[in-house]
């Protein structure tokens, strides 16, 4: 067994385990983090099927952002967790079943197969070697010359994606103070101040 | 040596975890987010795994799309997450049925 089936090996535990106590865990923050060690161990064994953009890319917009908003989320609402996983343990045999039942679905494909004679010829963009091109250099030009519209569908994805959020989260509350830029811009000196003689002793 | 079965192996183990999640925490919406979260990186898992051992660029790129929209789908989770916070005081799924128009 050579490093290279070690490390699979090591990273393959670390994405099954931190998906198991992401689920199954008593603490939300505790979850977010186990995710995120699962996030981290799938970016690594993304570099060792040589896909280093894609790993990147994981643990920058997943690790990085995704999972903090996640984070963010659970730190800020102050909600009994306790309280909602009462009844989890009524719920362990039916998700078990599924679960199985679907473990079995899945290891069915798992059989005896191979790929397809025409399969290799049915690539739509060949890997180029190593030497000639790395992997990012290679899905940047596959991404800016044939799925360019694609691309431009994702950002106006993320662009709605965002507007939304923003909307929905933003709310106006009615009894806070709030600068009137306007107003205050319009404001007359000769209308807002006024010069009275006082006489002494007698007051306004 | 390890072929294509254990990385498609895994990311079977990995999808049938997120499926296990969503039934297991079926109040707490946070947990069911992420196990989709897990579900979407099992996808991607499969895709590089096909794209590396057949020699095809195109998986990635649609690992990057499926990225892409797994973002998006996790800040407009949660933002509908905090706005039914904001209204109910709760974030158990089985009052969601109340959400009306």
């Amino acid at each position: 067994m050579g490093v290279a089936d070690l490390v699979f090996y090591l990273f393959a535990i670390t994405t099954l385990a931190g998906g198991l106590m992401t689920v199954v865990s008593k603490n939300p923050v505790h979850s977010v983090l186990w995710l995120v060690s699962a996030f981290l161990s799938a970016a690594g064994l993304f570099i060792l099927l040589g896909a280093e953009f894609v790993a990147m890319l994981l643990v920058i917009v997943y690790v990085g952002a995704v999972m903090v908003l996640f984070l963010f989320v659970v730190m800020m609402l102050d909600v009994d967790y306790e309280e909602l996983r009462g009844q989890m343990a009524k719920y362990v045999p039916l998700a078990l079943l599924i679960g199985t039942i679907f473990l079995m679905d899945l290891g069915l494909a798992f059989g005896n197969w191979e790929f397809a004679e025409t399969a290799k010829a049915a690539r739509a963009a060949p890997a180029p070697d190593l030497g000639e091109l790395h992997n990012t250099a290679a899905l940047g030009r596959l991404i800016y010359d044939d799925y360019l519209y694609l691309f431009q569908a994702a950002g106006l994805i993320l662009l709605v994606a965002m507007v939304g959020a923003i909307v929905l989260s933003l709310r106006h509350r009615k009894d806070v103070k709030r600068q009137n830029v306007v107003e205050q811009m319009h404001r007359d000196p000769a209308k807002s101040m006024e010069l009275k003689d006082v006489k002494p002793g007698q007051g306004l | 040596m390890i072929g294509l079965e254990h990385y498609l192996s895994l990311a079977a183990g990995l999808f049938v975890i997120g499926i296990f999640g969503i039934f297991l925490n079926r109040k707490n919406v946070i947990i069911i987010l992420m196990s989709i979260e897990l579900m979407l990186l099992a996808v991607n898992i499969n895709l590089v795994a096909f794209s590396y051992f057949l020699g095809d660029l195109v998986g990635q790129i649609f690992t990057l799309f499926v990225l892409t929209v797994a973002a998006a789908e996790a800040s407009i989770g949660l933002a509908i997450l905090v706005v039914f916070y904001r209204n109910r005081g709760s974030i158990e799924v089985e009052d969601v049925n109340v959400m009306k128009g």
